[in-house]
C-alpha cells in the first residue's frame, strides 16, 4: 500500500450525493482479471458528457476529488478505488462515506477525508472559484488546508498509523498466527466445511 | 447489561483484542465468485501464501454467466470465469462451476447447502453478502484486498458498528411482500441512514416472514448502508435447516440448536438506536428514482424536487429517468420485466409470480431467472417453467443476469424495467437503462399490463 503523510495538489469539486460505486466504475470494466487500467472506466458514462466537471481542462491534473454526501455507496467493488487512484487521486474529501468503500480506500492507500457538509460546499466553491487553488490534506496533524482555511477531520489511530506507515494488513494479522491457530482449536464442532 | 444478537455473535468471534486496535474477528464461511477475486488470488500469489482453511471456502460462477445454454460469448467474461476455475483449482477451493447442479447467485447457494447456519460469521467479496444474515449471523461485504486477507488468514480486523434495531410491528397486509417492506424501510431511513451500524430486524411481522422472505429483507440492508442486517434464529430457521447437505446432524443438530436458541437479544439489551415501523400500513412499494431509497407506495406520484430531502437529487434523478412530478406510479410503462437475482430469486419469488402470471398473457419482454439451478431444478419439478412459458416469459439459466448486465441480459439505452433486483443505480442494467424496483407480484403484474401494476389491480 502507497503511504499517506501530507498532500497537496488541486480539487475536482463534484456536486453530487449517493455516487454510489457503479457510477465510480461501470460494471463492464469489472471483467479484467489484472488490478491496472481502470483509470479509463472512472466515471465512465458521466465522462460521456462533455459538461462533466471531469472533462474540464481546467481541473486536469487535479489529484482531490471533493463530493457530495454518501460517496462510495453500492457495490463492493474495490475497483472503485483502483480507478481513483489509477486516475491520479490521492484523497476524496466528503460529508459521509458508504462503509465498505471507505475500508476499501484506506487498505489501498486512498486517503478518505470526512468533513461537515458546509466545509465540503464551501471546498467545492472554493475549487470553482480558482481551480488552480491548492489543498493540502495532512494526515499527520489531521487537517485540511486551504487559502488560509483549516479544517481538521477525524480519523483513528490505528488506521491513521497504518496510512502512514504504509502497512500491508495481512502482514500484520499473520504477528498473530498463534492466537488465530488457539482459536480455531476452540470452534464449535458442528460448524460447517464446504467439502 | 444484556447483549444484543449483533454483540454475542460478534463476541464469539473474537481472535484478538487490543487497546486502540480494531477486533481481529475470525471469519466461518468466505464465498467467492469470478469478479472480485482474481486481483486477491494474484496477490496470494505474488507473497507466496497458501489459502489457510480452503474448506471454510466455497466458489461459484453467477456474475458473468449467460442465462442461455451454451459458453460464454465475450471473452473478456469467458477469461475472467476461466481465472476462477484455475485459481480454485491451484488453491484447492470447492468451485460449483457453469452447468454444475449446485452452481447459482453465491448469495442463494450458501443458504440452500445449509453452509448459512445462525451465529457464524460469513463474508463475500460482494455487497450483498448481509443477505446470510437472514440466519442470525453477522455477514457482510468486503472489497479485493480484504478477499485476499481471509484467503490468507480467515480473519479480518474490523471494528465492531454500532448496533440498531427495527422494529417492525403489526402483520403485512395480504398482497404486500417482504421486499415492499425492505423498500418502505429503506425510504424511510434513507441509503445512508444504516452507516455504520449493525441492524437487527425485530417485530411481529419479521418472525412471520418465512426464510425466503427474511432473506430479501436481509439483503437490502446494505441499500440503506448496514454493514449488515440480522435476524434472530427461530423455528423458522431451524426448520429452514433441517436436512440440509451442510446442516449439523444428530448431537451436533441437538447442540447446535441449543445455542442458536442462546443467541436471540436478550430482553434488557439496548440498541444504540430504535427505529420502528408499521408493516399494518405498508402497500406495495417501488422506486421511482436512481438510488433505492427513491421509492414511494405504488398508489402515489412522482414526488415533486421540493417535495424531498434532496431537491438537487430528485431532479437529477426525474431527469436520468425520463419521469413528469405528479404522474401516477400506475401509468409508468415499462418495456422489461425482469424477476431474479439475489433478492428475488428463490422458488418462493418465482411460485409469486407464476402464480399472477397462470393463465395471462405477458405484454413486456419478460425474463424469469432463477437464483440457482436448484432453485431451477424445483421450479420445474412444480411446473412453474411451463406457467412462465405459457405466459409468453422466457424461462433462463441460473445467474445474477439483469441485476447488474454483465452477461448479455441488458437494458437498451432509455429502455425502462420492472425489476426485482436491489439496485436502481444509472446505468446499473444496461448503459441508460432505467431501472424501477419492485416485488415479483408487481414485476408479473406489470408485465401483464405493461405499466406498474400490483396484482389486486388486475381484472
Ligand atoms: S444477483 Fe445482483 S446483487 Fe446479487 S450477487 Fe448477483 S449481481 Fe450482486
Amino acid at each position: 500500500m502507497e503511504a499517506f503523510t501530507v498532500h497537496t495538489g488541486r480539487a475536482v469539486p463534484l456536486r453530487r450525493s449517493n455516487v454510489d460505486t457503479d457510477q465510480i466504475i461501470p460494471a463492464v470494466w469489472l471483467k479484467q482479471v489484472s488490478r491496472t487500467g481502470f483509470e479509463k472506466g472512472l466515471f465512465s458514462a458521466w465522462r460521456e458528457d462533455p459538461g462533466f466537471v471531469l472533462n474540464d481542462p481546467a481541473y486536469a491534473g487535479a489529484s482531490i476529488l471533493v463530493a457530495g454526501p454518501d460517496f462510495g455507496t453500492g457495490s463492493s467493488r474495490e475497483h472503485a478505488v483502483w480507478a481513483l487512484q489509477q486516475y491520479g487521486f490521492r484523497a476524496v474529501i466528503a460529508p459521509r462515506f458508504a462503509d465498505i468503500f471507505r475500508n476499501n480506500s484506506t487498505k489501498m492507500g486512498l486517503l478518505p477525508v470526512v468533513l461537515p457538509a458546509a466545509t465540503v460546499e464551501a471546498l467545492q466553491a472554493a475549487a470553482e472559484a480558482d481551480p488552480t487553488l491548492e489543498i493540502t490534506v495532512d494526515l499527520a496533524e489531521r487537517q485540511v488546508r486551504w487559502a488560509g482555511e483549516t479544517a481538521g477531520f477525524e480519523i483513528d489511530d490505528y488506521t491513521r498509523w497504518r496510512l502512514m506507515e504504509g502497512l500491508d494488513d495481512i502482514g500484520l494479522t499473520l504477528r498473530n498466527a498463534d492466537a488465530i491457530a488457539t482459536y480455531e482449536n476452540g470452534r464449535q464442532p458442528w460448524l460447517p466445511t464446504t467439502v | 447489561m444484556g447483549r444484543t444478537l449483533a454483540e454475542k455473535v460478534w463476541e464469539q468471534h473474537v481472535v484478538r483484542r487490543a487497546e486502540g486496535e480494531p477486533d481481529l474477528l475470525y471469519i466461518d464461511l468466505h464465498l467467492i465468485h469470478e469478479v472480485t477475486s482474481p486481483q486477491a488470488f494474484d496477490g496470494l500469489r505474488m507473497a507466496g501464501r497458501p489459502i489457510r482453511r480452503p474448506e471454510l471456502t466455497i466458489a461459484t460462477e453467477d456474475h458473468n454467466v449467460p442465462t442461455v445454454l451454451g459458453p460464454i460469448s465475450d471473452p473478456v467474461s469467458r477469461t475472467q470465469v476461466e481465472t476462477l476455475r484455475k485459481n480454485c483449482a491451484e488453491f484447492g477451493v470447492r468451485l460449483h462451476p457453469m452447468g454444475d447442479a449446485g452452481q447459482g447467485v453465491v448469495h442463494i447457494i450458501g443458504p440452500q447447502f445449509g453452509l448459512t447456519q445462525p451465529g457464524m460469521t460469513i463474508v463475500c467479496g460482494d455487497s450483498h453478502t448481509s443477505t446470510h444474515g437472514a440466519f442470525g449471523g453477522i455477514a457482510f461485504g468486503i472489497g479485493t484486498s480484504e478477499v485476499e486477507h481471509v484467503l490468507a488468514t480467515q480473519t479480518l480486523p474490523a471494528y465492531r458498528p454500532k448496533t440498531m434495531a427495527i422494529e417492525v410491528s403489526g402483520e403485512l397486509p395480504a398482497g404486500v411482500t417482504a421486499k415492499d417492506l425492505i423498500l418502505a424501510i429503506i425510504a424511510k431511513i434513507g441509503t445512508g441512514g444504516g452507516q455504520g451500524y449493525i441492524v437487527e430486524y425485530r417485530g411481529e411481522a419479521i418472525r412471520k416472514l418465512s426464510m425466503e422472505g427474511r432473506m430479501t429483507v436481509c439483503n437490502m440492508s446494505i441499500e440503506a448502508g448496514a454493514r449488515a442486517g440480522m435476524i434472530a434464529p427461530d423455528e423458522t430457521t431451524f426448520e429452514y435447516l433441517k436436512g440440509r447437505p451442510h446442516a449439523p446432524v444428530g448431537e451436533d443438530w441437538d447442540a447446535a440448536v441449543e445455542y442458536w436458541r442462546s443467541l436471540s437479544s436478550d430482553e434488557d439489551a439496548v440498541f444504540d438506536t430504535v427505529v420502528e415501523i408499521d408493516a399494518s400500513a405498508l402497500t406495495p412499494f417501488v422506486t421511482w428514482g436512481t438510488n433505492p431509497g427513491q421509492g414511494a407506495p405504488l398508489g402515489s406520484v412522482v414526488p415533486a424536487p421540493e417535495d424531498t430531502d434532496d431537491p438537487a437529487a430528485t431532479t437529477r434523478a426525474l431527469e436520468y429517468m425520463g419521469l413528469t412530478a405528479g404522474t401516477p406510479l400506475r401509468e409508468v410503462a415499462v418495456d422489461t420485466v425482469f424477476v431474479g437475482s439475489c433478492t428475488n430469486g428463490r422458488i418462493e419469488d418465482l411460485r409469486a409470480a407464476a402464480e399472477v402470471l397462470r393463465g395471462r398473457q405477458v405484454v413486456t419482454r419478460t425474463l424469469i431467472v432463477p437464483g440457482s439451478m436448484l432453485v431451477k431444478l424445483q421450479a420445474e419439478q412444480e411446473g412453474l417453467h411451463e406457467v412462465f412459458k405459457a405466459a409468453g416469459a422466457e424461462w433462463r439459466e441460473a445467474g445474477c443476469s439483469m441485476c447488474l448486465g454483465m452477461n448479455p441480459d441488458t437494458l437498451s439505452p432509455g429502455e425502462r424495467s420492472a425489476s426485482t433486483s436491489n439496485r436502481n443505480f444509472e446505468g446499473r442494467q444496461g448503459k441508460g437503462g432505467r431501472t424501477h424496483l419492485v416485488s415479483p407480484q408487481v414485476a408479473a403484474a406489470t408485465a401483464v399490463t405493461g405499466k406498474l401494476t400490483a396484482p389486486a389491480d388486475l381484472a
